[in-house]
């Protein structure tokens, strides 16, 4: 059998959006989902005294960090390692895999209990860990889900927000074999219930992390179910899988990112638990991990570091916002994207993770209308990085075709006669038109399937404002000889 | 006071009757009216693109046609963004940066310039109808304009405006997207088209002429009975 290669993520994207942009009823369904955040979050929004503040002070307190990862992030590694915790450095995504994969397999662990870790999807971790046996239950509701189903997370903070409850029903249905239910609380229990059993069984634990606080020597995590502490306390070993721009200076400046990080993610005042992790059980404790590791990842993240001009995206606090008032979002869905991090912000730094060539098409998906740069509460200049993003990539290397037209555009545009005479036979191509109307040499045919295209007007305005001037000077002259 | 006119390529020739009405407009307040022939586009369309080399040599012929203009006045606040908010970073570290930031420093925006610059909230106009209107997203995140058109539209006499709910969502214009990603494009005009036919308005009326030549498109081809008019030619209506 003939071997069919993966088709380039720009092809892959253009077919995915076209068909979920025709969905209509999985749109709807989004839309419903984002509404009810929009509700939620200008409610909280509003209680902010001083919302813009409170995101200019959010930004600095990311910037002082980003700019200094080198000195915050050994101070973390110093206090967290006093403490009995092991911090192993990762630059890229085999590292990070290689070293939980020996870590497990030295440990002799058998069953794996995750929460929610975007790095992880980012490294394919659970993957690589079956692959070589270990069983790996998600513990996130909505990541559970997610697992059964065998589909990527939809969005970074609601992974499976594009599903209706009876299609959940569906899926327990088939797969865990409990009756069908409409209830939401029916649903929870049943993952519940599944998800007790695996926490006792499960000798590793695996988690992300929202913030490292460098001079507590602390991970912060930030849920709603309760389901990470349960994933960090009970399992003897534990990782905590982090991307390095994670990284805050102070204890203190939580006081102000995790409201801003509940208030943007979910519209909440604060998200439900907010936990303080800083190494193993201590002498003298009786709960926690016997052995608590962070893995802090690279994998590319300095290379956005390098680029001054960008290098705000590593503020993001991955709220998720900017997908939730996000319109392309909205319209062709999370799995489009093809990427760990959809929406503005994914299709900022997935050029930079991933090659700037192969994703370039993702900041070329946005009409720039920049819902995401003003939702932002770290205030990161998203939709502007589209267009430098666009830029990069013509400069590293020009599409020939685009090349060319860009080139006749600028030659005719620089020439104001030749321009004004393009005008002046814009309304005769028009009447050429209905010749070649909607067949492939039809140049306006990407635009006229879908929608109308209007008649160029009989005569533009610089002759129109020409018969004016002069209609306007002949009658100033006349009254100055009446007069 | 002398005022420049900047008429963006497709205003020019798709759309003279926007551009006439400001004209008109202004004449009737007692200001003149310039219109430097050599203009033509802003550079817009190869900037978002990403060739901004390309984009530059256009955009310099425009510091040229404008350098003596005292306020630049224009009908798209896409096109008045490009000037205002993109020169700058276009033009920054190149020969002609101080040029760029003079011309950003006198452009305006059509309402914000009635408004905000000659202090104007009535311009005599009467239009009788139901009316709601879209913020254009470059008007309105890059330069800051949401409340001036609403303020000229409720000085006019026999207006009735309705406010929708995605006033502020992008119709899905975005330029060369609206053709390099025409499923997108059109999913997005379908939801703001949705919202302007729930208020029931006869008329959907925007500071951008870009942004109403996706939403007519949409609109002529899936309902026909609203109309979109440019804020200028309300304004100019008697
Ligand atoms: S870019 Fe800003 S809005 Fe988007 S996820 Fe990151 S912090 Fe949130």
């Amino acid at each position: 059998m003939q071997a069919t290669d993966e088709a380039p993520p720009s092809s892959q994207f253009h077919s995915d959006a076209d068909r979920s942009a025709n969905d209509g009823p999985r749109r709807a369904a989004v839309y419903r989902a984002l509404s009810n955040y929009k509700t939620a979050r200008d409610r909280t929004g509003a209680t902010f005294t001083d919302w813009k503040s409170a995101r200019a002070a959010a930004s600095t307190i990311k910037h002082e960090a980003v700019n200094n990862l080198d000195k915050y992030l050994e101070q973390f590694e110093r206090n967290f390692t006093a403490r009995g915790g092991k911090v192993f450095w990762a630059n890229d995504s085999r590292q990070a895999r290689d070293y939980i994969l020996n870590l497990a397999k030295e440990k002799n662990v058998k069953a794996i209990v995750k929460s929610k870790a975007m790095t992880g999807e980012e490294i394919h971790l659970n993957e690589a860990l079956v692959a070589e046996g270990f069983g790996v239950v998600e513990s996130d509701l909505g990541e559970f889900i997610q697992q059964l189903k065998g589909e990527a997370p939809y969005h970074f903070v609601f992974p499976c927000m594009h599903l209706r409850r009876d299609e959940i029903s569906d899926l327990f249905n088939r797969e865990l074999g409990t009756a069908k239910t409409n209830s939401p609380e029916e649903l929870t229990m049943i993952a519940r219930k599944v998800l007790r059993r695996t926490y006792i069984e499960a000798d590793m634990g695996i988690s992300g992390g929202n913030f490292i606080v460098a001079d507590a020597g602390m991970i912060s995590i930030t849920e709603n179910e309760g389901n990470a502490r349960l994933t960090v306390g009970v399992p003897r070993i534990h990782v905590a899988l982090v991307g390095i721009e994670k990284v805050v200076p102070r204890l203190g400046d939580l006081a102000l990112l995790l409201p801003m990080l509940a208030t943007a993610g979910t519209g909440q005042h604060l998200t439900g638990y907010n936990s303080m992790y800083g190494g193993p059980r201590q002498p003298g404790e009786n709960d926690g991990p016997e052995e608590f590791h962070v893995v802090l990842l690279d994998n590319h993240r300095t290379r956005l570091l390098a680029d001054p001009e960008q290098r705000d995206a590593l503020h993001c606090i991955r709220c998720g916002a900017c997908l939730n008032v996000c319109p392309i979002f909205k319209n062709i869905g999370g799995h489009t994207y093809g990427t760990t991090y959809q929406g503005p912000i994914g299709s900022v730094i997935t050029p930079h993770f991933r090659g700037l060539q192969d994703w370039k098409h993702l900041s070329g998906a946005s009409s720039l209308c920049g819902a995401c740069t003003e939702t932002c509460p770290v205030g990161i200049d998203i939709h502007h990085h589209l267009l430098r993003n666009r830029r990069n990539a013509v400069t590293q290397k020009p599409t020939p075709l685009e090349n060319l037209m860009w080139k006749a555009f600028s030659f005719l545009m620089r020439r104001p006669r030749l321009y004004s005479f393009a005008t002046k036979v814009a309304p005769l191509a028009a009447k050429l038109h209905p010749l070649v109307q909607g067949t492939l040499a039809d140049p306006v045919r990407v635009w006229t399937d879908t929608r109308d295209f209007p008649e160029p007007a009989a005569e533009s305005f610089r002759t129109q404002f020409k018969r004016h001037q002069s209609t306007r000077a002949s009658q100033t002259e006349s009254t100055n000889t009446t007069r | 006071m002398r005022i420049t006119l900047f008429v963006p390529c497709f205003i020019d020739s798709l759309y003279p009757n926007v551009a006439m009405s400001m004209v008109k407009i202004f004449e009737q307040l007692g200001h003149s009216v310039e219109f430097p022939e050599n203009q033509t586009c802003c550079g817009q369309p190869p900037f978002n693109s990403g060739y901004w080399e390309e984009a530059r040599s256009v955009a310099s012929k425009q510091l040229e046609a404008f350098k003596n203009a005292d306020c630049i006045v224009s009908g798209s606040g896409s096109c008045g963004a490009m000037f205002k908010v993109f020169y700058p970073e276009l033009f920054h570290g190149h020969a002609l940066e101080a040029e760029a930031k003079a011309l950003s420093a006198k452009t305006w925006e059509f309402s914000e310039f009635l408004v905000n610059k000659l202090n104007v909230s009535d311009v005599g106009a009467r239009f009788e109808g139901r009316a709601t209107f879209h913020d254009g997203c470059h008007g309105l995140r890059e330069l800051g304009t949401k409340e001036a058109p609403r303020t000229l539209l409720r000085a006019v006499k026999g207006l009735e405006l309705v406010e929708m709910g995605e006033a502020e969502s992008c119709c899905g214009f975005g330029g060369t997207f609206a053709v390099k990603y025409p499923q997108i494009s059109t999913a997005m005009a379908e939801v703001k088209c949705t919202s302007i036919c729930e208020t029931k308005a006869d008329y959907v009326i925007s500071n951008d002429s870009s942004c109403l030549m996706q939403i007519s498109g949409w609109l002529n081809r899936n309902v026909g009975s609203v109309k979109c008019m440019h804020l200028a030619e309300v304004l100019a209506a008697r």
